[in-house]
């Protein structure tokens, strides 16, 4: 290797500092790899799988519940073989990766928004309406996220937008106590002094100048989150009270298979739990990685 | 300090008020369960008569004020299914909810704690790496999941335990116990594991970070100085001043393992309450759904009412902040 050019640390912004630093963990720079691969094939799903898997018109019964490696009627191989309704499994497990992304990152995004805004808010207003809201978030917070989500889907009923709601109900106040730290803690300096004495009006001040200074602890809660609705969304699905039939995530395609593991055909669920571990495991991994870096008390 | 208690308590009912009445709007807004509970073909004055004699031709408001009315009296209602009271439904299940969250706690913190304990101990070791990274699977994994890898491993391939179910029970006291006996035993085993594994993952995080901190400290260096051996000082001091967190958050999860229970015991036909609560869902039981919904409420605020005066109570600094 020939030796690097001296580099001007002040040169750097902090946005390069940080990927400058993200680049040396290479745990962290395999888990972006994976996971931007996983991201590529759910956008391209019906580009690259051999066969869409809920156009009903393409399934041969016949060919149910084949092992991996099955040479279908069709012409193809399965790769991860077929479950009970003749679908191709690699196929299902791409439309399926699509969804569970889909999902988690809908019902992250606006718990997100939902509760960052709800916690800068209560950071900055302070009083009675601070106690009120962080009280009631508090109070959500001592059940777990699980049985609130399961509840809720139950009332609310099957749906993609249905199982969102109950996600984000379940989430939000995750970012809300973190934005709400964060926001008490910026509320004292000085710079929200100066700008609350100019005539920027006070909503100005939260979101523009105080919001902002909270990324760095809510961006760390949004990849946890995110990881954490996608197995939530599994689990739910799982439970049959998830998303409808005919948007099968990956919960559903391992529910699906469940009844057929006891005979001993694992690849129905085993495949599509690996794909689902796989996404979750790499979220978690560049969301560890994030924490460290933002992390003021392990930097030396 | 009473005022506060009081003011607290005052809290905590007026939180439950509302939670009763969120979940009752909630669950009885949700599907006809005279559809699940009747044949679809009886006439029309059956289904009239079955409507009325269930209350549901009342308002919603009406409905909830004579299930409040019946809830000061302690009547949660009869189940629409099993056509018992209800509490003594949740109550004859919540012995096999009991024995295997118990046997999770416990065996997540018999191992856990240890293993835990070493990996702060000797954070750089190969074994240590490997307990974490065995942690951050626990963590990351779901739990149905890893129930079903242990059905497949342990039940459909190697065929040397149950794929779910109780066993043989032992009747002690009028309440089945699974536990007394070595099929029982054998039934446990999985979904106890199953449930135990993510509580495992964070005892041991906790134990590490816990025991990482203390052996930095002067006391350990006095401590071998004095000539005690490495396992003394694990045992009688580390132990003991990481012990207080671990209990508290001992007793915080206990409470929460109830809610994975749902997921353990739907994979492991395990009949527990948890499996009580999602086939309730699934056959519109409204009763079973309000009553497990208020009793767990009930459960996490009377928690959460502990800790915060436990706190107050412990903490000078509190007191004087939360009284004035």
């Amino acid at each position: 290797m020939t030796a690097p050019a001296p580099t001007t640390p002040a040169a750097e912004t902090p946005l390069q500092i940080f990927l400058r630093e993200f680049r040396e963990s290479r745990v962290a720079l395999f888990a972006v790899a994976v996971l931007g691969l996983i991201v590529l094939l759910a956008i391209a799903a019906p580009l690259i799988t051999p066969q869409n898997p809920y156009d009903l018109a393409t399934l041969v019964l016949t060919d149910a519940r084949r092992p991996p490696g099955f040479v279908g009627s069709k012409g193809f191989t399965h790769w991860l073989g077929t479950d009970a309704q003749g679908r191709d499994l690699l196929s299902a497990i791409i439309y399926g990766l699509r969804i569970s992304l889909q999902v988690g990152l809908m019902a992250g995004a606006i718990a997100f928004a939902l509760g960052a805004s709800l916690g800068t808010l209560a950071g900055f207003i302070g009083g009675r309406t601070e106690a009120l809201i962080m009280r009631i978030i508090d109070l959500q917070l001592s059940f777990p996220a699980i049985l609130l989500a399961l509840v809720l889907a139950a009332m609310l009923g099957q749906g993609k937008w249905q199982l969102i709601a109950a996600l984000v109900t379940a989430q939000y106040a995750y970012f809300a106590r973190t934005a709400h730290g964060a926001a008490t803690a910026e509320r004292s300096k000085d710079y929200v002094e100066a700008a609350l004495s100019t005539p920027l009006s006070a909503s100005r001040v939260a979101f523009r100048h105080v919001l902002p200074n909270c990324l760095p602890p809510l961006i760390v809660v949004a990849t946890v989150q995110v990881a954490n609705s996608i197995a939530l969304e599994a689990t739910l699905s799982f439970l049959g009270l998830g998303l409808p039939v005919s948007e099968p995530s990956l919960g559903m395609l391992i529910a699906n298979g469940f009844q057929y593991m006891l005979s001993g055909r694992y690849w129905i669920s085993i495949y599509p739990g690996l794909a689902l571990i796989v996404l979750i495991v790499v979220i978690n991994l560049v969301g560890d990685q994030i924490r460290d870096q933002l992390n003021p008390r392990l930097k030396r | 300090m009473l005022a506060f208690v009081l003011q607290r308590l005052m809290q905590a009912a007026v939180v439950m008020l509302v939670i009763s009445a969120m979940v009752f709007v909630g669950v009885y807004a949700v599907g006809n369960p005279i559809d699940v509970m009747i044949a679809p073909d009886v006439t029309q004055e059956i289904r009239q008569a079955t409507i009325r004699a269930y209350g549901f031709d009342q308002p919603l408001w009406k409905q909830y004020g004579i299930f409040l009315g019946r809830l000061a009296n302690g009547d949660f209602g009869r189940s629409f299914v099993y056509n018992m009271p209800v509490l003594s439904l949740i109550a004859s299940r919540m012995p096999a909810t009991l024995e295997i969250t118990l046997a999770a706690v416990m065996g997540a913190t018999l191992l856990g704690v240890p293993l835990g304990m070493y990996a702060g101990y000797a954070p750089d070791s190969k074994l240590s790496k490997t307990i974490m990274a065995v942690s951050v699977l626990g963590f990351s994994v779901p739990t149905f999941w890893i129930g079903l890898i242990l059905i497949f491993t342990f039940a459909v391939s190697l065929g040397v335990l149950p794929a779910g179910g109780r066993g043989d029970a032992v009747t002690v006291m009028g309440v089945d116990w699974s536990f007394l006996t070595a099929n029982g035993l054998k039934h446990m085993l999985l979904p106890s594991l199953n449930l135990a594994l993510f509580k495992m993952a964070l005892m041991i995080r906790l134990a590490r970070a816990g025991t990482r901190e203390v052996m930095l400290t002067d006391m350990v260096r006095f401590a071998r100085a004095a000539g005690e051996s490495e396992w003394t000082i694990l045992r009688r001091h580390v132990l003991r001043l990481i012990a207080i967190p671990l209990v508290t958050v001992f007793g915080l999860e206990f409470g929460s393992t109830l809610a994975f229970a749902v997921v353990t015991e739907t994979i492991f036909s395990w009949p527990g309450v948890g499996k009580l609560i999602i086939d309730s869902i699934s056959t519109l039981d409204r009763p079973v759904m309000v009553a497990y919904l208020m009793l767990v409420s009930l459960l996490f605020i009377t928690i959460n009412l502990t800790v915060d005066i436990a706190y107050v109570a412990l903490d000078p600094r509190l007191r004087a902040r939360k009284t004035t």
